[in-house]
């Protein structure tokens, strides 16, 4: 092997400096650089214009301990995580299979279905405060309850998750729907021949081979998780009850506040919550790969 | 003209690069340089960056600086909150040479920093033109004055005239008095204190006034200023006078915005609203003459009613400014009584700072605000212009929104304030 290494000609290392040396300056210079700078900063207390103060852990022993948005922030994100996971990725999933029978109408189900997808949470944001306001939301009108959706902070996160859901349903199903299309339908007849019955073709059968699908949707539904922001800053900046890690790090470093070695500490526990999913996942990756 | 050469495409293309470029290019140029006004005065251009981006004040600022003839004026004109949010990086980066912003310790903050330039000398013309309570406002920690004030509104407690006649409602003089109107109006079927912050903000003013009235003016600033512990037993006394007051608020607050809850008075939902004088755009013009305010009761005989929450928006010329000749030219001429004048006059809910403001052409509204700020021994900026931003910001606007929604849980909250205060003030 250590024979081979000698194999570069001159032109071969040129064009390999350059190749790799692009790549490193760029994933140094916007991934590494600026992740390491909110590290840093995070033990630091700047305001952003005066001199910067090493401050060591204060930052987090202040939001862990002295901070109430911070916990709230942490438990929303992660029922934000669990809701799009286990509620509405899900019903994606069945809302894609139903679709896959070619009911009558499906075109009009899976456009309907689809719509919000084409809608920015934000304007979903803006779309679930007419539905759900006190004084002159759908929800109320309709209902004659006199309920305070987007203001009862033990229940306002729950309704703004069913808004963000509605999206993400739309999503998920269209990207299942792609993938049940392209599943053989021989397989399933097959199955059937077998005697296995529907549900048991889809479990043991189908499913399976949704595999490629799968990993994209579970990434997908992570990372709409953790970047959850726009749809509470619409309904209320992501206070009382909506807090969210991505509102906390903007709300500190952003504002006119310019906490921006608090914020940084914020923003690298969010780091650390990302980075847990994105080991789990490579690691599972690169042990199939093997 | 029928001798004239045929002109080719290539031609024409070559007389466009020997003359229309530069001509375009100066064209384009000139669009800085000064065009509209005269450059006699040799002032050259001043920019100012305006957070007046809503229809009224943007137009209200245009007009003004109109009669500015010894330079050219351009206004950048940014979005009001994100003028607001980016004022840090803004005054760092490349400012504009004067800029909208607001009086107190929001003032003070930025001056501190060095990012204002001092502007005693303006003030040495203008001085006359106000009284020692806007010059205190619009001086730093250092005794120089960085500020001049345009306009302002004060904070007080609105209600509909025709309805109070209707039901014989009189406007209160102490707490009690308030209390049992409260209670009258709730019998009546009126909700009693229209209520909203879904915004973060509007539950600042109830507990600004609540603070002043039973502990004056003083503790108020030197508790904003990090200074008093929020333990205190006065500032528990604030926050146990306005949990007896909770159950005449407009219910579901939280979920509302100042809009929402302007309309509901203006509808005659709701019988009275704490509130800026600003709550008059939520009126049909036709019923504006319909609204009145008085302003909030004693509670502390000591005190009286002899503070109010008037914030003052006006101008200040960054440390960076290119013209600050310039600059120091257009601050005499905002705070002419005409300038302002113009601005009371486009906005009915403000007022004119300057002394020497006419006030003939007042609404009656606005009248009643003039006598009742004059009236006043102390002007308090806002809760958010009192204190510094980050405290205001992330700390008061979630304690008070969780007062609003768990008005019994007093002790734990003004502990949890306590604590986040001295990681603020240290």
């Amino acid at each position: 092997m250590a024979a081979k290494t000698r194999r570069y000609s001159a032109r071969d290392v040129t064009v390999l400096v350059i190749g790799l040396g692009v790549a490193i300056v760029v994933n140094v210079g916007l991934i590494w650089g600026p992740t390491l700078a909110s590290v840093g900063l995070s033990a630091t207390g700047w305001n952003g214009i005066g001199p910067i103060e090493w401050v060591g852990a204060r930052n987090y022993h202040d939001l862990a301990a002295e901070y109430p948005p911070f916990w709230s922030a942490v438990r929303n994100n992660l029922l934000w995580l669990a809701f799009l996971g286990l509620v509405a990725t899900p019903f994606g999933l069945f809302c894609a299979v139903l679709l896959d029978r070619r009911l009558r109408l499906s075109r009009v189900y899976q456009s309907a279905l689809y719509m919000p997808v084409v809608l920015s949470l934000a304007v979903v944001g803006f779309i679930a405060q007419l539905v759900y306001s006190h004084d002159y939301g759908v929800l109320n009108a309709v209902t004659g309850l006199g309920v305070d959706w987007l203001g009862d902070s033990s229940i306002n996160i729950w309704v703004v998750m069913v808004a963000a859901g509605w999206r993400h349903v739309g999503y998920v199903m269209i990207i299942y729907l792609a993938g049940l299309k392209a599943v053989d339908p021989a397989l399933k007849e097959a199955a059937a021949i077998d005697g296995a019955g529907e549900r048991q073709t889809f479990f043991r059968v189908v499913f399976p081979t949704l595999r490629p699908v799968n990993v994209i949707v579970l990434v997908i539904t992570v990372i709409e998780a953790l970047r959850a922001f726009d749809i509470v800053y619409a309904i209320n900046k992501g206070r009382n009850g909506l807090e969210l890690l991505s509102v906390l790090v903007t709300e500190n470093i952003v504002g006119e506040a310019s906490r921006i070695g608090f914020g940084s500490a914020i923003a690298v526990i969010l780091l650390v919550i990302s980075l847990g999913f994105i080991v789990t996942y490579l690691s599972q990756l690169f042990k199939e790969e093997r | 003209m029928d001798r004239r050469p045929p002109i080719s495409r290539r031609n024409l293309l070559l007389g466009a690069a020997a003359f229309g470029v530069p001509a375009a290019l100066a064209g384009c140029g000139s669009s800085d340089t000064p065009s509209g006004g005269t450059s006699s005065g040799g002032l050259g251009t001043v920019t100012i960056g305006s957070n007046a981006s809503d229809e009224i004040p943007k137009k209200s600022l245009e007009t003004q600086v109109k009669a500015f003839t010894q330079g050219t004026i351009k206004i950048n004109t940014v979005d009001h909150n994100t003028f607001q949010e980016n004022i840090n990086r803004y005054l760092r980066g490349t400012p504009d040479d004067v800029f909208t912003w607001f009086a107190g310790y929001r003032m003070q903050f930025f001056a501190q920093q060095g990012l204002a330039t001092d502007i005693s000398d303006v003030w040495r013309e203008i001085g006359g033109d106000y009284t020692q309570a806007f010059k205190d406002q619009s001086t730093g920690t250092d005794g120089k004055q960085y500020f001049v004030p345009s306009t302002y509104y004060p904070w007080a407690v609105f209600y509909r005239k025709s309805l109070w006649e209707e039901k014989g409602y009189e406007p209160p003089a102490t707490l009690d008095e308030f209390t049992a109107l409260a209670r009258r109006m709730k019998a009546d079927g009126i909700v009693p204190i229209a209520f909203a912050d879904k915004d973060g903000w509007p539950a600042m003013g109830t507990f600004d006034i609540l603070n002043m009235r039973t502990n004056g003016y003083d503790f108020h600033i030197s508790l904003m200023g990090g200074k008093e512990s929020w333990t205190d037993p006065r500032v528990k006394q604030v926050f146990d006078t306005w949990r007896g007051l909770m159950e005449y608020h407009q219910p579901a607050a939280l979920g509302r915005t100042w809009q929402e809850a302007g309309q509901s008075l203006a509808q005659k939902k709701t019988g009275m609203y704490v509130l800026g004088m600003f709550v008059a755009q939520q009126f049909p013009e036709a019923d504006r003459g319909d609204l009145d305010f008085f302003t909030f009761p004693e509670i502390n005989p000591a005190y009286g009613t002899d503070s109010i929450d008037a914030p003052i928006d006006g101008y200040m010329i960054s440390a960076k400014a290119k013209n600050v000749d310039g600059a120091k030219a257009l601050l005499k001429l905002l705070a002419q009584a005409s300038s302002q004048n113009i601005a009371t006059e486009l906005d009915p809910g403000t007022l004119a700072a300057s002394s020497k403001a006419d006030t003939s052409d007042y609404s009656a509204l606005q009248k009643r605000g003039a006598e009742l700020v004059s009236k006043a021994t102390h002007i308090a900026q806002f809760l958010d212009r009192d204190t510094r931003p980050d405290f205001a910001s992330t700390v008061m606007i979630p304690s008070l929104q969780s007062f609003v929604s768990e008005p019994a849980e007093i002790d734990s909250l003004l502990v949890s304030i306590e604590k986040q205060k001295a990681n603020i003030f240290r």
